[in-house]
């Protein structure tokens, strides 16, 4: 029944177009234009081209903030999915064979659940919670440990060249239960046979890692990296709750969402807010189509 | 196991996963377009449905006695009891026939900015706590009426004794912006360093007016283990620049912070606050701890609550704040920030008052006159006096205060401001250009904890000062 299918079809897509127009291809377009004036949230904007963008380039704050995204993007995706790589290797495929069957090390059922955990937790919650954990005095989770045994506390997040890794630290030990997950379910996906034929071949665990896994979840692993990409685009939250200062100590914790705030809600600058929020969209965006580009490669099917 | 191509199972599996990216590339920019509300609004129109009624005896300011108005208080450290329980009574006993409508939020801007993007404004702001909408922008943009009209009204009390002849001096000047008041700040503030009446006492310290003395009594606090001065860096390093520009208005006398609110070139490399920032930062270096700079503001309160700390800066909203935690006996009380040198232009009782905590009427809003006699009622005697007998803090009405028994900290403020005579004086630059507060901020955490020296300080702060003063998109205040 060719007739009326059109209507049909449209009929059904209508209302979820009109939506996500309305709330998000819309305030998209919106921050286009917002950042093309100085508006500072109350009357109507004023026009002044990309005056915000030639202010950008000699913004300190911004381009600070740009770097830190920089150590993020290379730091936060390598060591996550090492270590949930790693975790869920010794969770799935890292133990004894039984009966022909790889199987995790023991108690790995119950690690599983343990390495979900933060994932459960919500992000400002998990940034309250390492305040306590990184507190510069005897209050400390872990400085309150190190003035016991008569040790100087470490100032995790007040040293300028040690706050932004503090951070990453958590950023890492938030994202690692939810990988784990992801890769045990793309190495549950691999067949058994594979790891049995090459462990016939006197394959070793090092071996069957590299030779069979990681070829294997290539997919999922692109995927990964991706995610975690946009993660170190992101990492608002934490680092609002979490640094000192609001990004500092000087800025040296910053995110480009955190300007964005700063700029929008406390100088009350709209426009030039937009102006960092569209420069934000095209880095992420440059940084997805590369990652997606530079990663594709022949999957192996089976 | 081949390897095929199109086997349609793992192909679903790769494009699911793909797709998911995808979507997950989408949602994440939007934290950056958080910005984007609506701006097509009437934000802009005249306001030609301002509600006005005939002006009397009782009403001198010709409100209409029906006109409902819209109260928004920030509950934050003084609540909301003051308005709900004095405030908005004293308006209904005035005008019976009128609605109130009270709310109360913690968040100012995030939900007022939407009502004044939209061209509908609630009537009478508390425009106060972390979340406050920018005064100088509200101002730029025409959303403040004029309190001129209250000022020269005649006060409730004594019809023969204009609104503003019943403040402390410098109330008017303290909410103006290029002379015209737009702004009502109602509680009297006290700025100086607190200590503990019962710590110094026991071991036999006393308060320090000069700098020698002032050191010394460091000296004498760190000797017995205690950390004798420090602020928070986490969150209120303000509290540290204040310090700092105190004294530099010691040195150098009130000009050296005119010239720095009015952005005036080489403003912050004046010697004065050249001066100041070298002392601090000595005293940051030898006599504070490195950790406060990880600290928020009620963690170094609690330190010093629990005599860990001596000497801690802050204004005298302090004590009420600290109330849940301080030990019975503590007594907080104020020392002014010492004289540096012997040829200081301000003598050792000068010190930073203003008047905190701001109210504004919406220009744009449908019943100004509303808010206005709001604002009037709250300025009476009896206004005043039901203010702090609630929250404990004196008004900006001199005879609010009378007569009322303080607790120990703020009597000693209301002490050291009688003390300090005329040599009371203010700064506003954080309020009007709130990036250059930022600034201060970030430099003062980089002095006090030994990253850069005085030079470096206000060096970086004058950079920043001047990029404002050329900034065409920030509006410039002047005093």
């Amino acid at each position: 029944m060719r007739h009326g299918k059109y209507p049909f079809v449209i009929g059904f897509l209508f209302a979820p177009v009109a939506l996500y127009v309305t709330f998000v291809i819309w305030p998209y377009a919106q921050a286009f234009q917002i950042s093309m004036t100085n508006w500072r949230g109350l009357s109507a904007p004023q026009w002044v081209g990309f005056d915000n963008y030639r202010r950008l380039l000699d913004d300190g704050a911004f381009w600070k903030a740009v770097q830190h995204h920089g150590v993020l993007l290379l730091a936060l995706p390598l060591i996550t999915i090492a270590i949930a790589l790693f975790f869920a290797f010794l969770l799935n495929v890292g133990g004894k064979s039984s009966g022909g069957q790889r199987q995790g090390v023991w108690g790995a059922k119950f690690y599983r659940v343990v390495f979900f955990f933060p994932q459960v937790l919500a992000v400002a919650i998990i940034a309250v919670l390492f305040q306590m954990v990184y507190r510069p005095n005897e209050s400390g989770l872990i400085n309150g440990v190190l003035m016991k045994i008569g040790l100087e506390p470490i100032l995790f997040l007040v040293k300028p060249n040690l706050a932004l890794w503090s951070i990453l630290a958590v950023l890492v030990w938030q994202a690692v239960g939810f990988y784990v997950v992801l890769f045990s379910a793309g190495m549950a996906s691999i067949p058994g046979e594979i790891y049995e034929a090459a462990e016939m071949d006197g394959a070793s665990r090092v071996t069957l890692f590299f030779r069979v896994t990681l070829p294997l979840l290539w997919d999922t692993l692109q995927v990964a990296w991706v995610y975690l990409g946009i993660a170190a685009f992101d990492a608002f939250a934490i680092v609002a709750v979490l640094s000192v200062d609001g990004g500092g100590p000087d800025g040296a914790t910053t995110v480009l969402a955190m300007e964005i705030y700063r700029n929008a809600f406390v100088y009350s600058k709209y426009g030039y807010a937009s102006a960092m929020g569209v420069a934000l969209f095209f880095l992420t965006l440059t940084f997805a189509a590369l990652t997606l580009r530079l990663t594709k490669r022949e999957s192996v099917e089976y | 196991m081949s390897i095929t191509p199109e086997h349609p199972a793992a192909l679903d599996r790769r494009t699911v996963l793909r797709r998911a990216a995808a979507v997950g590339m989408l949602a994440t920019p939007a934290i950056g377009l958080l910005s984007a509300c609506a701006t097509s609004s009437g934000g802009d129109k005249e306001n030609e449905k301002a509600a006005e009624g005939t002006k009397s005896a009782t009403n001198p300011l010709g409100v209409k006695e029906d006109a409902p108005i819209e109260v928004i208080i920030f509950n934050g450290g003084y609540g909301e009891k003051y308005a709900t329980d004095v405030h908005e009574p004293l308006y209904k006993k005035a005008f019976p026939k009128a609605e109130i409508k009270h709310q109360s939020t913690q968040a100012v801007s995030t939900v007022l900015q939407p009502r004044f993007a939209s061209g509908n404004p609630p009537e009478f702001v508390n425009n106060s706590g972390e979340k406050l909408m920018d005064f100088g922008a509200l101002v730029a943009d025409g959303q403040l009426q004029d309190l001129t009209e209250l000022w020269d009204a005649p006060s409730v009390d004594d019809p023969a004794k204009k609104v503003r002849d019943t403040v402390v001096p410098g109330t008017v000047e303290a909410g103006s912006f290029n002379g015209k008041p737009y702004v009502l700040y109602y509680v009297s503030t006290v700025f100086g360093i607190w200590y503990s009446a019962k710590l110094f006492k026991d071991n036999g310290w006393a308060p320090a007016k000069t700098w020698d003395d002032f050191i010394a009594l460091l000296t004498k606090i760190k000797a017995k283990g205690i950390t004798p001065y420090g602020y928070a860096g986490a969150n209120a390093a303000y509290y540290q620049w204040n310090v700092i520009l105190t004294q530099a208005a010691k040195i150098g006398g009130v000009e050296v912070l005119k010239n720095i609110d009015n952005l005036e070139d080489g403003a912050w490399k004046q010697d004065a606050v050249k001066q100041a920032a070298t002392a601090w930062a000595e005293v940051g270096a030898k006599f504070s701890d490195k950790s406060f700079e990880g600290l928020k503001h009620t963690d170094v309160q609690l330190r010093q609550n629990q005599y860990k700390v001596a000497l801690y800066p802050s204004g005298d909203w302090l004590e009420g704040e600290q109330k849940q935690d301080t030990p019975a006996g503590f007594d907080y009380q104020l020392m002014p920030v010492p004289s540096l040198t012997a040829s200081d232009k301000l003598p050792a009782t000068a010190l930073r008052a203003t008047a905190g905590e701001g109210y504004f009427v919406s220009a744009k809003s449908k019943n100004p006159k509303g808010g206005l006699e709001y604002m009037r009622q709250m300025l009476s005697t009896a206004g005043a006096k039901g203010f702090t007998e609630v929250v404990k803090a004196p008004t900006v009405v001199t005879a609010g205060s009378e007569g009322f028994a303080f607790p120990p900290g703020v009597a000693s403020s209301q002490a050291a401001l009688k003390a300090a005579g005329q040599d009371v004086f203010n700064l506003y630059f954080d309020g009007w250009y709130k990036e250059l507060d930022t600034e201060a901020r970030s430099a003062t955490n980089e002095l006090m904890f030994g990253r850069i020296n005085a030079d470096a300080f206000v060096e970086r702060i004058q950079k920043r000062a001047d990029a404002i003063k050329k900034d065409s998109s920030v509006a410039k205040f002047k005093r």
